[in-house]
């Protein structure tokens, strides 16, 4: 059955290149269908391996595929699923066809189409690829293939004034990580003599004196860190959001962000349990001051989308918090945070990029207020999704923050308890503070009266049919993961149980 | 079947949403079938509901979550199905009440949707057999008052009301998380029958400190000093939401909860001496506050929040029966008092008494409903706000005398409630007398009548309102749970001819006053006093200077801090690299292309070296 992991790769790679193979003209014509067929295609593909997934052994690594790739290196072409990266297949897939789907949307201001959703559809193969490697190296590959299509979405059709050094800084802080990130696989690798992931989970850090895993933890957290993104290593992400196109704002923040915390589970956490031990009360204590640092920005943003940006940093410190309380409720809580950030923040960067196309603003002084009257559906989308952002329970944004708190209240043995009672403190006090800042904005964007300007111009329309298409899909996820976490925890909780070790 | 409870108003919340938007015409007819329907099922559940004091439970795993697995149950004993009528009561008639009040309102589809939503958390609140499940019910509460007060988003004060009462209830819910966090964990289940079981084997090692903790959700919820602010404001919303939060949902929840771990409560000796202290202070502070206020509506607000201190207060001092039974009978006659206010301000155009009077003869029939609740309000006999309230001093008395709580804590409540009755009486008076007598001050020559839909649910709640102090003896067995002995409800001698006299001699002053000041406002009593406690003792504006501003400040520091510090290291080690790469390849053109170009050539490097030890 590893036809499904390779196929779920070649698709959107093939599609890529038959763009760049069609003539010019034609290819502009057809690319954004062939975008979202691609991608739909994809997406089906993702659908039939969560179908034909055993769940009632979801801790075992299916779809696998184990070819030899670069020997010299026992390199090896290794893919492969389980029940802690199957959602996150799934959510890559629907996130890339949502925004793909979206991109069909006629927009002047998009321009050379055909490289557009090639980048995108480039970007789609690393970012699965990412989540399904199970050789190191492999999943060192595709971290990197990301980056590249990124940078050209954000530079090349993002906010014209800000663009290129808001890409600049992107790809200069990911690629400093990175670096880290190799440093810490080789380490790794010169004493263990593999590269298989899986192997070396079941090892769990045999071979590696403490002082080693210590070190590779670090590096693997520097490089890690970046994306996730940890406090304070997190500057480039409000740019890169902020100008970013809105499809890139999406997936930046519905998977990019994802490839960090995932990598630091899927890694760092098995690899070097000592390690992990031995780092992560200062993991959550960074995890905790990016929540709280992150909503005090958030409550002083002028701009919608940095807003939404900065959010991002204090609801991925709850992911990091949870991974620091090394347990397997506090990892299932990241899994869960990490899926339902995907979902939330995809669809509120979808609304702040369509109220950015219809006022050619996002400052909250010049949008100043009233959406609820202006395009009420709109509106209402909006703070639907600020609710699910602020994490209410009922909606997919309370339960990893919830399971991420349990955890601190009693993370595993080797860790200081008292040390994340505190930490456990401070981040249900950053619970209050997100839902200020994000009450603060439906109040200013959406309550109100509208300004005379935006009543004066009639073509502003509200939500378009391909736009409910586009969102709807994350409206009712949110909905059902909410109401019923076991469709995520009953299949990340064993394989949280086996890589942890704890079964 | 008791599942159904909060099942069948969220579908009506759902489809209302969903069909609203479509056929507007479809939200009134689907809002009031799923309460009815509701309405229906409590009665059946309440019939069936086990009476030897054991509890029926059933249901399924909600979901595993790697430590302590989460229930989807429901809890069905006395406590719980009779307060789940009561809601449901409540609830039929705020949206029966709405379907007039708001009929030519556009927002009145996703308003009545939201109604049976609160309808349905709540539900689940009051049924629920784990602790984690109630608190999605209790949060959901939040969230929808904090959309229906916010239902005039273009009013400022309605916007800045809705978030103060999400954000200062969300404040208590942090340590009711953490509340359940420490039972759950004791216990080694979020289920309620398992809490209880590991108390009776002793297993709840931290009793006091998780009792403390759920308190501050409790204080949150039931708006108890300090957390109290909200529910003033919350005024900002349609009236018949006020009815809905004041009478059945949100706030009750906070009393009910302790209700339903009383077991724990009663061990928990000095929490509940904290919650007399609070319960004190809050009861006459409110009461006094309502004195002052000129909003019709506000003054119903802190006499709620006065009313749920007696609640507190009955439950600080050991009596849960008594404390319920205040509940019940507070719901009736509140939620009357809210829609019948709702009526005369639909009428008159106005919530401030100063702009009404004289209604009496031009509203009759709201005026005689309203006046029951408002005697029932006061404590006159033999209404039947005077019975629940006279429980609650037996209780005081009962439970100091038992060692149930301190006498320092018994007098305390005693003398506070003693106290509150007489002011209770005052602002009673005043409100009635402004409202209902003397000249007519409305701009509206023509005042009439309120329409049958608004009228006949207020009628129907005076019913209650009047007699439900008469059942006092049958009330603890319609309350029963297990491990709980029901307690006498009837009053105690001295204190019924203590609190009567007090009751006389507050609305005998203020109505001496109102004469005397030529049947203007009696709130002159106060003197130079009126400023401050019309402002409630200042404590908004004391949050004000001690969270919101220094919160605000920490915002603009970090934004700084971002921007100046942070960025700044990490554009140091850009250049450092920089300079590197500049070095490695001897050119100073110093663009990032050439740097990027270099940190690349260092990943490829680093690939090419493993490949060369490797092999």
């Amino acid at each position: 059955m590893g036809v499904l992991s390779l196929a779920l790769l070649a698709l959107p790679m093939a599609g890529a290149v038959l763009l760049l193979l069609l003539p010019g003209e034609r290819a502009e014509a057809v690319a954004q269908r062939l975008g979202a067929a691609v991608s739909a295609a994809t997406l089906a593909i993702a659908a039939v391996m969560a179908l034909s997934f055993d769940y009632g052994d979801a801790g075992r690594v299916q779809h696998e595929i184990d070819a030899a790739w670069a020997p010299s290196v026992d390199m090896r072409f290794h893919l492969g699923v389980d029940g802690i990266s199957l959602p996150l297949v799934v959510l890559t897939a629907l996130l890339s066809f949502l925004g793909l789907l979206y991109t069909m949307r006629i927009v002047p201001e998009i321009r050379r189409l055909r490289a557009f959703v090639g980048l995108l559809l480039l970007l789609e193969v690393g970012m699965l690829g990412t989540f399904v490697a199970l050789d190191l190296l492999v999943f060192f590959v595709f971290f990197e293939v990301v980056l590249v299509p990124m940078y050209f979405v954000i530079a090349i059709w993002g906010d014209e004034r800000t663009a290129r050094a808001a890409a600049y800084k992107f790809i200069l802080y990911t690629l400093l990580g990175s670096v880290f990130i190799l440093l810490g696989f080789l380490l790794v690798y010169g004493y263990t003599g593999t590269l298989n992931m899986v192997e070396l989970a079941d090892n769990h850090g045999a071979g590696m004196s403490r002082g080693v895993q210590t070190l590779a933890f670090a590096a693997m957290l520097a490089g890690f860190g970046v994306k996730s993104p940890m406090w304070p290593l997190h500057t480039w992400l409000p740019d890169a959001h902020t100008a970013a196109p809105t499809v890139g704002s999406v997936l930046l923040a519905g998977v990019l962000l994802k490839m960090g915390t995932y990598g630091l589970i899927r890694t760092a956490l098995p690899l070097v349990p000592e390690g992990a031990a031995a780092l992560a009360p200062y993991l959550g204590a960074l995890a905790v001051v990016g929540i709280v640092y992150g909503s005090l920005a958030c409550l002083a943003q002028r701009d919608l989308k940095r807003l939404i940006a900065y959010s991002s940093v204090g609801h991925m410190g709850f992911v990091l918090l949870g991974i620091a309380t090394l347990t397997p409720v506090g990892v299932n809580g990241a899994l869960f945070a990490n899926v339902a950030h995907g979902l939330i923040t995809g669809l509120l960067f979808f609304l702040a990029g369509a109220v950015k196309d219809r006022h050619h603003t996002s400052e909250l002084v010049a949008l100043g207020g009233g959406l609820y009257e202006r395009m009420p559906r709109l509106g209402g989308l909006l703070a639907f999704g600020a609710v699910a952002s602020l994490g209410l329970p009922g909606l997919a944004g309370f339960w990893g923050e919830f399971l991420a708190l349990l955890g601190a209240f009693r993370p595993a043995e080797a860790l200081d308890r008292s040390l994340f009672l505190t930490l456990m403190a401070v981040g249900g006090a950053g619970t209050v503070l997100t839902a200020t800042y994000l009450l603060v904005m439906v109040r200013r964007v959406c309550m109100g009266e509208s300004a005379q300007r935006w009543r004066a111009s009639p073509w502003v329309g509200d939500v378009s049919r391909i736009e409910w298409l586009a969102w709807s899909p994350l409206v009712l996820l949110v909905v059902v993961a909410g109401l019923w976490p076991r469709l995520l925890l009953d299949v990340t909780d064993p394989a949280v149980t086996v890589l942890l070790g704890a079964g | 079947m008791a599942w159904l409870l909060p099942a069948l108003p969220f579908v009506a919340a759902v489809a209302g949403l969903l069909g609203g938007l479509r056929a507007p015409r479809l939200a009134a007819p689907i809002a009031v079938a799923g309460t009815a329907a509701a309405t229906v099922v409590s009665f059946l559940v309440v019939t069936a509901a086990p009476r030897d004091g054991v509890a029926a439970e059933r249901g399924t795993q909600l979901t595993p979550t790697g430590s302590i697995p989460v229930a989807l149950t429901t809890y069905v004993d006395g406590l719980s199905a009779t307060v789940a009528v009561l809601v449901c009561l409540v609830a039929l008639a705020v949206q029966v009440y709405s379907v007039a009040y708001l009929r030519r309102d556009p927002r009145y589809s996703s308003y009545a949707a939201l109604v049976s939503l609160f309808t349905a958390a709540m539900l689940l609140v009051v049924l629920s057999g784990d602790l984690v499940v109630l608190l999605v019910g209790w949060e959901v509460m939040g969230i929808c008052s904090y959309f229906l007060i916010g239902h005039y988003w273009e009013r400022d004060w309605a916007q800045g009301a809705a978030v103060k009462a999400f954000l200062t209830t969300k404040a208590g819910d942090i340590p009711f998380l953490f509340g359940i966090f420490t039972l759950g964990l004791d216990a080694g289940s979020f289920r309620i029958s398992d809490v209880f079981a590991a108390m009776d084997e002793g297993q709840l090692e931290h009793l006091g400190v998780a009792t403390l903790l759920l308190l501050g959700g409790v204080i949150g919820k039931s708006a108890q000093f300090p957390l109290h602010t909200w529910l003033p404001d919350a005024m900002a919303g349609p009236t018949p939401i006020s009815a809905l939060i004041h009478a059945a949902t949100m706030v009750a929840a906070g009393v009910y909860f302790i209700a339903r771990l009383w077991p724990l409560y009663l061990e928990a000796d000095g929490t509940r001496a904290l919650l007399a202290v609070i319960a004190a202070i809050t009861m006459l502070g409110a009461a006094l506050a309502a004195f002052a206020q000129d909003d019709i509506k506000r003054v119903l607000a802190y006499s709620t929040v006065s009313q749920l201190a007696y609640m507190a207060a009955g439950l600080a001092v050991g009596g849960r029966d008594a404390a319920i039974f205040h509940l019940l009978t507070h719901g009736a006659y509140k939620a009357l008092l809210f829609l019948g206010a709702g009526a005369v301000i639909h009428v008159v155009g106005t919530n401030f008494m100063t702009e009404m009077g004289g209604m009496r003869k031009a509203m009759p029939v709201t005026f005689l409903a309203t006046t029951v609740g408002l005697a029932a309000l006061a404590g006159v006999p033999p209404f039947s706000g005077f019975f629940s309230k006279e429980a609650i001093l037996a209780a005081a008395e009962h439970g100091t005398d038992s060692g149930l709580i301190s006498v320092a804590a018994g007098a305390l409540v005693l003398i506070s409630a003693l106290l509150t009755v007489l002011v209770t009486a005052a602002y009673v008076m005043r409100l009635w007398l402004m409202t209902f007598f003397g000249v007519s001050r409305t701009v509206d020559l023509h005042p009439h009548e309120a329409p049958a839909l608004m009228s006949v649910p207020v009628v129907l709640l005076a019913i209650p309102s009047a007699l439900l102090g008469f059942a006092a003896p049958v009330v603890p067995g319609w309350i029963s749970s297990s491990d709980v002995e029901p307690e006498s409800l009837a009053p105690a001698a001295a204190s019924v001819g203590i609190s009567v006299l007090l009751v006389f001699v507050g609305g005998y002053a203020t109505y001496a006053a109102w004469v005397r000041a030529r049947q203007s406002d009696p709130a002159q009593l106060l003197g130079r006093y009126r400023r401050a406690v019309e402002r409630a003792f200042y404590v908004d504006e004391l949050y004000d200077a001690v969270f919101v501003r220094p919160v605000r400040a920490f915002a603009s520091g970090v934004v700084f801090t971002d921007r100046v510090v942070v960025d700044t290291y990490v554009e140091g080690s850009g250049t450092a690299a920089r300079l590197a790469a500049a070095v490695l390849r001897r050119t100073q053109t110093g663009n990032v292309q050439t740097y990027l170009t270099g940190l690349l050539a260092i990943v490829v490097v680093g690939l090419v070296v493993v490949a060369g030890t490797a092999a």
